[in-house]
């Protein structure tokens, strides 16, 4: 049995990727299963976070592990000065398996190297979170039945976006098309662009969310423009209702697009969007649940 | 002058170490990065220099010392054109210039303040990118820097 942690979506290799999709889908027929019994988890949520946390603990309760841990670090001894390296080094005594999120970029990776329990990252400050990126291609595998030569359009804040940037990285093993979309303040950053370039994906930058763009889309990953990322907020203002998505945008949409977003969302999707059978973001929450069942089994080397 | 140039850089040495060519206002940091102070050989250090290559140069010379090559390159992020001599009895035997390795432990300091290496008592280790535009990567928080922007701890 091999276990190993999972930190950021580029420890896995395209094989490994597919492994965990196939498993996913093997919970989703069935996702009680004892799996578990007798382990324990430890989920250390150093920064409050309420649908990873609760999709993480759901996967681990319905595979029938035990759970300990916290939901916010002030309940802590780190509030007393503890280093997250004894903390991690307690823990990895108690449990068989370490779930973590942190405010600190990079907190996951020397967690994953101090500890003796394998490591899964929930999240490390404005870094890695690979557990959304799995769940956000399951998505898209499950929807399209393929991850194969996709049109895929992201739209709204692609500069500090960290689960389209891994998204990208992701989806670059299975020759997408990526079209961007975003106002020049939120714009794709050049090492993005550069390793597009470096592996042969063709992409297209926009600053206008037109309807050639929607129409041409398989999957539209919408985000949140941040109000706190403007320096300018006159800038903000200008930009902030430009990527907005409605119903009536997707009336010559491709039967087959759906709509992505890793929530919360703000105001990008209008609410009238939800009815409509294309609008997948709810679902795509839901597929958290098996997609992180998936990584908690492959992380720990039980093979489905 | 050209006479006493070479005394100064080859000929009281022995056998050790030559390291030539350091920018002036990098000699005392590659002190450091060698750890020379604690060294309990003879060493001669020279700053100010006039060169022909560079406007003013520093150079170090240790007496009955070879540093591993791994070890040496290290100085490569602030000498990037430093030359190494090792002197066996008074003849240069071998000389190389340094050359930055793929990763470095303990020597650049990550300007992320939010990452883990600024907030827990841990080593910093960095992956070069890119050896002739001076890219660096932290290892935890995979911020890339480049050359201007990067700090020494």
């Amino acid at each position: 049995m091999k276990s190993e942690s999972l930190v950021s979506i580029t420890d896995y290799s395209k094989e490994e990727i597919l492994e965990v999709l196939e498993s996913a889908k093997h919970f989703e027929e069935n996702p009680n299963q004892k799996i578990l019994e007798g382990k324990v988890v430890g989920t250390l949520f150093f920064e409050p976070s309420t649908r990873t946390r609760l999709s993480f603990e759901t996967a681990v309760t319905r595979l029938g592990g035990r759970i300990i841990g916290f939901s916010d670090a002030s309940t802590t001894s780190s509030t007393k000065g503890e280093t997250l390296h004894d903390t991690i080094k307690m823990v990895s005594n108690y449990a068989d398996l370490i779930i973590m999120r942190h405010y600190l970029d990079g907190a996951a990776r020397y967690a994953a190297e101090v500890s003796d329990t394998p490591i899964i990252n929930a999240g490390d400050g404005a870094n890695q979170h690979p557990s959304q990126t799995l769940l956000d291609l399951y998505s898209i595998y499950k929807t399209q039945g393929t991850l194969e030569g996709l049109n895929i359009t992201m739209v709204g804040d692609l500069k500090y976006g960290r689960t389209v940037h891994s998204l990208i990285m992701a989806m670059s093993h299975f020759n997408p098309t990526f079209h961007f979309v975003a106002p020049d303040e939120l714009k794709i950053p050049d090492d993005y662009k550069k390793f597009c370039d470096s592996k042969g994906i063709k992409y297209f930058e926009h600053t206008e969310f037109s309807q050639d763009v929607i129409n041409n889309a398989d999957i539209l990953y919408m985000t949140r423009v941040q109000r706190e990322r403007f320096t300018d907020l006159m800038v903000y203002e200008k930009v902030k209702d430009v990527y907005v998505l409605k119903n009536s945008m997707l009336d010559d949409s491709k039967d087959n697009l759906r709509i992505l977003h890793p929530l919360p969302r703000v105001n990008e999707i209008a609410y009238d969007v939800d009815a409509n059978p294309k609008a997948y973001y709810f679902q795509q929450a839901k597929n958290g649940v098996y997609a992180r069942q998936a990584i908690i089994c492959k992380v720990l080397g039980i093979k489905i | 002058m050209i006479e006493l140039k070479k005394e100064l850089k080859v000929a009281a040495l022995e056998n050790g170490t030559v390291i030539d060519h350091i920018p002036s206002d990098k000699l005392f940091k590659v002190v450091e990065i060698l750890k020379l102070s604690e060294l309990d050989k003879a060493i001669t250090i020279g700053n100010n220099l006039t060169s022909k290559h560079t406007e003013k140069k520093g150079i170090i010379k240790i007496a009955d010392y070879f540093f591993k090559e791994k070890d040496i390159n290290r100085i490569a992020i602030v000498a990037p054109k430093a030359k190494i001599n090792i002197i066996k009895n008074y003849e240069v035997i071998e000389k190389y210039i340094v050359e930055l390795p793929d990763e470095l432990c303990d020597i650049i300091k990550c300007n992320n303040p939010k990452c883990i290496t600024n907030n827990e008592p841990m080593h910093s280790v960095f992956y070069i990118q890119d050896k002739e535009s001076v890219r660096a990567k932290c290892k935890y928080c995979e911020q890339v820097i480049t050359f201007e922007d990067i700090k020494l701890i």
